[in-house]
């Protein structure tokens, strides 16, 4: 399946690249971050892998255990599909950028820093891409905490009482 | 009619100036797009053929300039709300505000956790007429431009305001 054969070649290819678990997961591939621009040119090119298609990037804030960064790649060529995650610190959040490999990547990465604040190192333009540019805080962090006012419009709190 | 009576050819019709001014407006108040959600659909379904808005003179209109009324349809945002709050400013006396739906009425489904929706658009502009529902069916958005055409029937803008 194409799960162990994209394993294989990163082994083969990047050792060390993999974060290795005695029970490896069968639905994703965990890696660390550390050559992840080499490795995503890798899996585009590679004529037996030839994932050419981002379909998506997601970010994940999984409180204790830092955060998330998870790829989806699709071949267009070959009709299968692969995650990949990557894990971030939450203190200073920081990952290689795709961005000039998938060239879709540049919004989806965009987003991601909209939401979490994980910075992309060597995206070209990265700003907010939803929020107002002088939004302060990132919204889908779980220690997040709403402001309280947004140029003189006074943002009501939670109201306890309705939980 | 008393005095009057029997006295003119029968084009004319007396009435006081007052009250045709308020009647002229409350028959065309032309009403500016202001679609943002899903409540959209349903205004422009009330445009549409079916519901008819123009056989009680309202014409959509796409500049704040040309419109009389605005008809704020679905979830406002913090980033938009500084938008309608511009565009309101922009649009020529006298102008009326339709909060169409529970997003725009209060915060609708993200009135509690919606870090990003303003909960209410009558906290950046003086709304005239709520149209409660999610969204409204045409029939209530229709009855709510009625209410607001009594609304402006029974202004009196030429007489002087009891300070």
């Amino acid at each position: 399946m194409i799960h162990e054969q994209v394993l294989k070649c990163l082994r083969e290819k990047f050792p060390g690249s993999i974060v290795e678990t005695e029970e490896m997961p069968a639905d994703f591939i965990p890696i660390y971050q550390k050559n992840w621009a080499e490795i995503a040119a890798f899996l585009r090119d590679d004529p037996d892998l030839r994932f050419d298609s981002l379909q998506c990037i997601t970010g994940v804030d999984l409180g204790e255990e830092g955060m998330d960064v998870r790829y989806n790649f699709h071949s267009m060529t070959h009709l299968h599909k692969i995650e990949i995650r990557i894990s971030v610190d939450s203190e200073n959040p920081k990952i290689p950028s795709i961005e000039q490999i998938w060239r879709v990547g540049d919004w989806f990465e965009r987003e991601v820093y909209d939401m979490y604040g994980i910075i992309f190192d060597g995206h070209r333009d990265l700003r907010r891409i939803l929020l107002p540019d002088d939004w302060e805080g990132w919204p889908l962090r779980k220690d997040y905490e709403t402001q309280e006012t947004f140029h003189g419009i006074v943002v009501p709190k939670v109201k306890e009482e309705w939980e | 009619m008393g005095l009057l009576e029997d006295k003119f050819e029968d084009n004319i019709i007396v009435a006081s100036f007052d009250k045709i001014l308020s009647w002229a407006r409350s028959t065309s108040p032309w009403f500016f797009q202001f679609g943002l959600a899903c409540c959209a659909i349903e205004l422009m379904a009330t445009g549409a053929s079916r519901h008819d808005l123009s056989r009680i003179g309202m014409i959509p209109r796409s500049s704040p300039r040309q419109a009389d009324v605005m008809i704020v349809a679905g979830t406002v945002t913090m980033k938009m709300a500084l938008r309608i709050k511009k565009l309101y400013e922009q649009m020529a006396d006298p102008k009326y505000v339709i909060s169409m739906g529970s997003c725009a009425t209060s915060g609708g489904p993200y009135w509690q956790y919606g870090y990003h929706v303003l909960k209410g658009v009558d906290i950046v502009v003086p709304v005239d007429v709520y149209v409660p529902g999610c969204p409204p069916r045409p029939e209530s958005l229709i009855e709510g431009l009625i209410k607001l055409q009594e609304k402006i029937l029974n202004e009196r803008p030429l007489t002087k305001k009891a300070a």
